[in-house]
């Protein structure tokens, strides 16, 4: 299988590694850190202030990049994308500034067992400090979270639902426009986690109706260390701040302080301008790709994987059994192999992939282990680098001394 | 060194027929010993004599073969040695993983000198260390979470 786009990847090049661990981080073509350098080299000033050619150079790099990543996710307004760290600043953000502000005693946060600590632990928090009620949807046994387990788990003292767009374990996509009005009718809010969705399918955040949607750079192409928080611009501009300074106020006296319009009133210190454009040409390259074609690239891949690995003695794969539904997330265990030692062994046949709880402790408990091997592909992935990774699972065991 | 080496006989045979994974219902001294970074946990159990000697010892929980392999082989040696000489052979083998250690020394870890490669290994350094360094701190640290009973190990 030919692969037009591997020629943009310097990381690839000269070496056979098969990376299979693109759901923790995607690599970066040459026109990701060429814009960053482009930015450092010709219009690097600290945006948003100077009244320079290059402070307004920056401030306008930095701007268009909010423009780029409105228009990616269909927000109303750039006024609606605040850049954070990463999905879990994002999420904290919205923890801080909406839940703690609107979850009372007695209240429910509603999530499901197969979500990222990231969106998680912030919701333990909201719950511990405000005396709230932690409420798991569970799926069955497909991954799948039927519309009984939603009719069951939302009701009137729900106040937030926060949930995986796509679980980083299960590659399962959840029904989130099916919560989102599940939510809104009993005057809920709807968050939802894309850090796995973002980067392999089309969001579009009217249509889900969520109310905040949050994501990160680095699993979409584009550098480590710049996020995104959509929300709607109306919750926006009731919350409070989640971190106070710099560049985030119109006023401040001694003793208060009126603060910047959204969404720069949640853009606090020097912003990660080299990182916002770096996003930018990530999303570029990701929509010149095109999401057709990343559907078809991973869907044949997990094709091939969820086929072989059935061949394979001892194996056992996660999740729905249908290719179709896994976002190019295939999570397994072999027998008698611990995770660690599987990842271990096909890192010397040159395959890497991840081993452990996947930051989802609670989501190995339901499924009965105490943690996996995940491997994860992306579009610039070939079919070929599925057979080598089929031959590697396919070595484990002997490597670890069974006789069979 | 690669991994095929470090996955050679002794590391497989200790990992697939460990000579000291049970339960000892009379232990003195039991410890939990965690590795947040790959999830192995492993359950030392210890039984110490009025003089200080380390009569019987065995491991409960799940790991990988390295740290599976590396508890076993540590009981073989610290079984029937005292605390202190216990405590020496921990030194030892820390020494060896962080590559510090003498020939000479490496010698006297026996079987366990086969984890010598382990120090070119990073990933690898907490499973080695794993069942060396919850045993440190049942005899150091004097932690111990059920003396007379295995109530934390369960079999898995």
């Amino acid at each position: 299988m030919d692969n037009k786009f591997l020629k943009d990847f310097p990381i690839f090049q000269g070496n056979d590694i098969v990376y299979f661990d693109n759901a923790a981080t995607t690599q970066r073509p040459k026109q990701v850190t060429e814009a960053i350098i482009d930015f450092y080299e010709k219009s690097n000033a600290n945006p948003m202030r100077g009244l320079y050619d290059w402070s307004i150079k920056a401030t306008e790099a930095y701007e268009e990049a909010r423009e780029v990543v409105c228009e990616f996710i269909n927000a109303q307004e750039s006024a609606e994308i605040v850049f954070t760290r990463n999905a879990t600043e994002s999420l904290n953000l919205v923890a801080y500034s909406y839940g703690l502000s609107n979850v009372k005693e007695g209240d429910e946060i509603v999530i499901s067992i197969m979500e990222h600590h990231s969106n998680m632990l912030p919701w333990q928090m909201v719950c511990e400090k405000n005396g709230a009620k932690l409420v798991y949807l569970e799926p069955d046994a497909e991954g799948i979270i039927t519309d009984e387990e939603i009719a069951a788990k939302i009701g009137p003292r729900t106040k937030i639902v926060s949930v995986g767009h796509t679980s980083n374990v299960l590659g399962i996509t959840n029904q989130v426009k099916k919560l989102a009005a599940a939510a809104h009718k009993v005057g809920a809010v709807m968050v939802a986690d894309g850090a796995q969705s973002t980067p392999h399918q089309k969001v579009d955040v009217k249509d889900l109706d969520v109310d905040f949607y949050a994501f990160s750079g680095h699993k979409l192409l584009g550098p480590m260390g710049i996020g995104v928080l959509y929300g709607k611009k109306k919750l926006l501009e009731e919350m409070q701040p989640f971190l106070y300074g710099g560049e985030m106020i119109d006023k401040v006296t001694r003793f208060d302080a009126i603060y910047a319009e959204v969404p720069h009133k949640f853009e606090a210190g020097t912003v990660n301008a080299a990182g916002a454009v770096g996003l930018k040409a990530a999303i570029e390259y990701v929509k010149k790709v095109g999401f057709d074609f990343i559907a078809e690239r991973e869907e044949s891949i997990v094709k091939r994987i969820m086929e072989g690995m059935k061949e394979i003695p001892y194996v056992t794969v996660y999740g729905n059994s249908d290719y179709k539904k896994h976002s190019g997330i295939i999570t397994f265990n072999i027998e008698g192999c611990h995770p660690h030692d599987v990842a271990d062994i096909m890192n010397e046949e040159h395959v890497d992939i991840r081993a452990g709880h996947h930051c989802a402790q609670p989501l190995m408990e339901f499924l009965g282990v105490s943690n996996t091997a995940r491997a994860s592909v992306y579009f610039y992935n070939t079919i070929e680098e599925a057979d080598r990774f089929l031959a590697a699972v396919a070595k484990v065991r002997g490597f670890m001394g069974y006789k069979d | 060194m690669d991994l095929k080496s470090l996955y050679r006989e002794i590391v497989n045979e200790h990992n697939l027929h460990p000579a000291h994974k049970y339960n000892i219902v009379d232990a003195t001294m039991v410890h939990e010993g965690v590795n947040p970074s790959c999830g192995d946990d492993i359950n030392l159990q210890l039984k110490v004599d009025e003089n200080g000697i380390i009569t019987d010892g065995s491991f409960m929980g799940s790991g990988c073969a390295v740290s599976q392999a590396s508890c076993d082989m540590m009981l073989d040696i610290v079984i029937g040695k005292t605390r202190e000489e216990a405590i020496r052979y921990a030194d030892i083998f820390d020494a060896m993983i962080k590559g510090t250690a003498k020939p000479e020394e490496i010698e006297e870890l026996d079987e366990a000198a086969a984890l010598e490669d382990v120090s070119h290994m990073p990933a690898r350094v907490k499973c080695a260390l794993l069942g060396w360094r919850t045993l440190k701190e049942i005899l150091i640290e004097g932690k111990n979470e059920g003396s007379g009973s295995a109530k934390h190990c369960d079999i898995k």
